[in-house]
């Protein structure tokens, strides 16, 4: 006779993934758009990444101390991590190592851990930082630093490199530039129009990666490449980023139709900024975005729409992290009112009637 | 990392993105579920094995079936023959139940039941004389001559309930069928539940014989259209049953896709009739009844040669059994002696389930008799079990998507862990069908349907404590009522008494002074 433990009902069987397993995936699709935008900004871009995400697990690792738990099962699964990490793609390459500590305090200890930790904060952790940053610190949160890979002639040594991250940049002009559409932005503002513009601009090198932004950003390619593979691992669904970026698709397309001097084209759109990257990963935050897939195409159209306003007549030339949050707060909003129709019963909840037969 | 695959098997299906975007926007026929590993392999190509020695004591429960416990009608010490009425039905949803073999009664008293608690319930102790001698039976020429009625009646005397595993006794659901006037009786054979392969056997050697009980249902009901639903992982099954049906256009054999709960009534109904049953309401009412393969084959046993529920076909399956094997038992047999002949490893099995994985019930040990309702007996390990570590939930919304009744999992459990079982009502607890989807899905590995399991049984509870403080009070009132009509009625009482005590004074003064007034004159 087999005896046995305590019974439990439900599913005996389940999937074999858990919440770390999910982190990890996310941090593997990042991986080749790291390395890329790691390679394409030298050492003072891998100095910031790790500072960033060091200070991450390590505010993560006091707040759970701070609560009494055991901190090692929870900077296993990684959430932390990951917040962290996607914070620090979204930060100018060359920024000091305390933004990084800044912007990692602000999303793990304000965006996460004062609402009860992982699965309960409202907003989009490293989002909310990098909001923050941009705002508390504007000045060092757009300063862009030109394309310099490592092991060529212009990137900066390791010893320089820490020269750039832990006392500041020297010779700010000859080093960095603006964003392609922070330049726009600029441009717009003294009556330029976009075929004067953007002369010089190659819409290869935008797409490859091959120009100024924020750390990880700016190879929508390797980006893309991440989230298609994280879809193609049932990590997250098609609702959100298909609906975010077709929605700035359609719009830019619209307006750039009407007139194609004051309103840059859907492809210029897709390949600059952090547009793709928040498409992808930031945006489909499970924690942070609405539970049913309708709601989650709302979801996505009502980023693409506030990205392509912030981004075209907004004060800012970037509006990704604005949306986000601005639709993360919608959420509930969004839940409460789109939900599935219970079988047998009407959207209200009614029990449907008997068909006369 | 090893694991990859099976997220994104669950999640991705084959057909691709593209038809995930053109499905999301046109009406979808099946809603939520999973697609789960099936591991039917393990016993789905063997032969229903009839090896199994007939156990030296059967543990027969009175109670195996929705509805009233029957009712004993033998004392103990008494021969009984295979087939033998044991027990009677009671009042109007009930089965009776019958000697799977014969022998001689031991006891009838209180022995642990087949459900996670193990609590004793009452049942009839049989040991057998090894003969297994049927009792005498005079089988019928053409059932078809009896009238609807009749079928019911026979079905119902047989014992016979839903074999599926709700266990709704069958004739119950005929007359309400015949009542109602269905137009379409689906026969369920998707057997949708990983492991199990009982079905799938009975329908792959038994064919004829489940047609044959689909046709005299359909006679029991006064209805000539009926569907034999069959999942397409059963291909085998598909070919036995199409070829067994081919004489008769009224009983129309098809393939639907494998998605667990495609077993589920209510999912089937709309997937085969495009009908949707509305909550609170019998499928019979919008004109559909739906029955199990294995209940059609034993109505075709009880009407053809009278012969009532007494054995089943069961799949003992899962990591540790040794020889996982579909063999038919006699009803009462224990778990242990079934064990022992599929050679299941104690040292390996971590979890003993009754039924499928998913909706089954895990039992605390092996002690226990089978009944009617056990299509299958599980000994996994702990590598197929889901893992027990919960973990925050991180609103990845799974359990939302894969919900089969359109429920919001995520949302009610979160009101149940802090208490607020009401407004997890209001959230559709009640539409719960404990299909397991999203205990299934979840990365978290949070308990769902143990919560909403637990959640039903407190409201229930709750309701009964509530009505049982009415019921306390309603009699308060009408006793301090009652006290204080009689205490008016013994205060008039008294006055009148006082009354007539004066008027009887009063009469007798005044007789009195007559009589003073005579003597005086």
């Amino acid at each position: 006779m087999i005896v046995n433990m305590r019974p439990k009902s439900g599913a005996h069987i389940g999937v074999k993934a858990n919440v770390s397993f999910i982190m990890w995936q996310v941090m593997l699709a990042l991986i080749p758009a790291t390395v890329f935008g790691l390679w394409l900004f030298g050492w003072p871009a891998i100095n910031l990444f790790i500072v960033t995400l060091l200070s991450g697990l390590l505010f993560e690792a006091v707040c759970i101390r701070l609560q009494g738990r055991a901190v090692k099962p929870v900077l296993i699964d990684g959430s932390a991590l990951l917040s962290a990490w996607l914070l620090a793609l979204t930060l100018p390459p060359w920024a000091p190592w305390w933004i990084g500590v800044v912007g990692s305090a602000l999303a793990i200890i304000l965006g996460k851990q004062v609402y009860g930790g992982l699965g309960q904060n409202l907003f989009n952790p490293a989002m909310l930082a990098r909001v923050a940053l941009l705002i508390s610190f504007p000045i060092e949160m757009t300063t862009w630093a030109n394309v310099s890979p490592l092991f060529f002639s212009q990137s900066p040594g390791l010893i320089e490199s820490w020269h750039i991250t832990f006392s500041g940049l020297e010779n700010i002009d000859a080093k960095t530039g603006a964003t392609v559409l922070g330049m726009i932005k600029t441009e717009f503002s003294q009556h330029h129009v976009l075929s004067e513009i953007l002369q010089d601009y190659s819409g290869f090198g935008n797409f490859i990666g091959w120009a100024r932004g924020s750390l990880g950003e700016t190879s929508v390619f390797l980006i893309g490449l991440g989230g298609l593979w994280l879809m193609r691992q049932g990590i997250i669904q098609w609702h959100i980023p298909f609906s975010l970026l077709g929605t700035v698709v359609i719009l830019a397309s619209i307006f750039h139709l009407i007139d194609d001097q004051h309103f840059i084209s859907p492809l210029l759109h897709l390949s600059s900024g952090g547009l793709v990257l928040v498409a992808f990963f930031i945006a489909t935050d499970y924690v942070t975005s609405p539970n049913t897939q309708a709601g989650q195409i709302v979801f996505g159209m009502g980023c693409g729409v506030l990205i392509f306003v912030i981004r075209t007549w907004g004060a800012y030339p970037e509006g990704s992290g604005f949306a986000v949050l601005l639709m993360n707060s919608a959420t509930p909003l969004i839940d409460y009112y789109i939900k599935p129709r219970i079988y047998g019963r009407d959207r209200q909840g009614k029990p449907l009637e008997i068909p006369k037969s | 990392m090893s694991n990859a695959s099976t997220i994104a098997t669950s999640l991705w299906s084959s057909a691709g993105l593209f038809n995930q975007v053109v499905g999301f926007f046109s009406k979808p026929v099946i809603r939520g579920g999973i697609h789960a590993e099936g591991h039917k392999a393990l016993t789905s190509f063997q032969n229903i094995n009839y090896d199994f020695p007939l156990p030296k004591k059967l543990y027969i429960p009175l109670q195996q079936h929705v509805g009233k416990p029957a009712e004993p009608v033998i004392r103990v010490g008494d021969k009984v023959l295979k087939g033998q009425l044991l027990a009677y039905s009671q009042g109007m949803i009930s089965a009776p139940v019958h000697a799977p073999s014969s022998g001689i009664i031991l006891d009838v008293n209180d022995y642990p039941a087949p459900h996670p608690s193990a609590l004793p319930i009452r049942m009839i102790v049989l040991e057998t004389d090894g003969k297994d001698e049927w009792l005498k039976i005079i089988p019928i020429d053409d059932p078809f001559l009896l009238t609807p009625e009749d079928i019911s009646l026979r079905v119902g005397a047989a014992g016979i309930v839903g074999l599926g595993g709700a266990t709704f006794p069958t004739a119950v659901k005929l007359n309400m069928g015949r009542e109602n006037q269905i137009d379409t009786l689906i026969i369920n054979g998707s057997e949708c539940e990983p492991y199990l392969s009982c079905d799938d056997r009975l329908m792959q050697e038994r064919a004829e014989q489940i047609i044959d009980g689909v046709r005299l249902m359909l006679h029991g009901m006064e209805s000539d259209h009926a569907v034999v639903a069959i999942e397409d992982n059963k291909p085998q099954a598909y070919l036995a049953m199409q070829l067994a049906a081919t004489a008769y256009p009224d009983i129309n054999v098809i393939q639907i896709p494998t998605r667990y709960p495609m077993g589920w009534d209510r999912q089937m109904i709309r997937f085969v009739t495009g009908k949707e049953v509305p909550v609170g309401c019998r499928s019979s009412e919008i004109g559909v009844t739906i029955h199990n393969i294995g209940t059609a084959h034993a109505v075709h046993k009880a009407i053809r040669f009278g012969q009532p529920l007494v054995s089943r076909v069961i799949t003992v399956s899962g990591g540790a059994v040794r020889r996982p094997m579909n063999l038919e038992v006699p009803l009462g047999t224990l778990i242990s002696e079934l064990f022992e002949f599929c050679e299941v490893s104690t040292a390996q099995t971590a979890r003993i389930v009754m039924g499928g994985p998913m909706m089954g019930d895990s039992l605390p040990h092996t002690g226990l008799p089978t009944v009617k309702a056990t299509s299958g007996l599980l000994a996994l390990t702990q590598h197929e079990l889901k893992s027990s570590d919960v973990q925050p939930c991180i609103r990845c919304a799974g359990c939302v998507s894969v919900c089969p009744a359109g429920l919001r999992p995520l949302d009610m459990a979160n009101n149940i862990r802090v208490n607020q079982l009401d407004a997890a009502v209001d959230l559709g607890l009640k539409d719960c069908i404990s299909c397991g989807c999203c205990s299934y899905i979840c990365p978290s590995n949070i308990p769902l349907v143990q919560y909403f399991k637990y959640a039903s049984g407190e409201v229930i509870a709750r309701q009964q404590a509530q009505h049982k403080s009415e019921q306390t009070k309603r009699l308060m009132d009408d006793r301090n009522a009652r006290m204080e009509r009689i205490a008016k009625q013994q205060e008039e009482d008294e006055k009148a008494r006082i009354a007539a005590k004066a008027e009887r004074e009063r009469l007798k003064a005044e007789q009195a002074a007559q009589a003073e007034q005579e003597s005086l004159a």
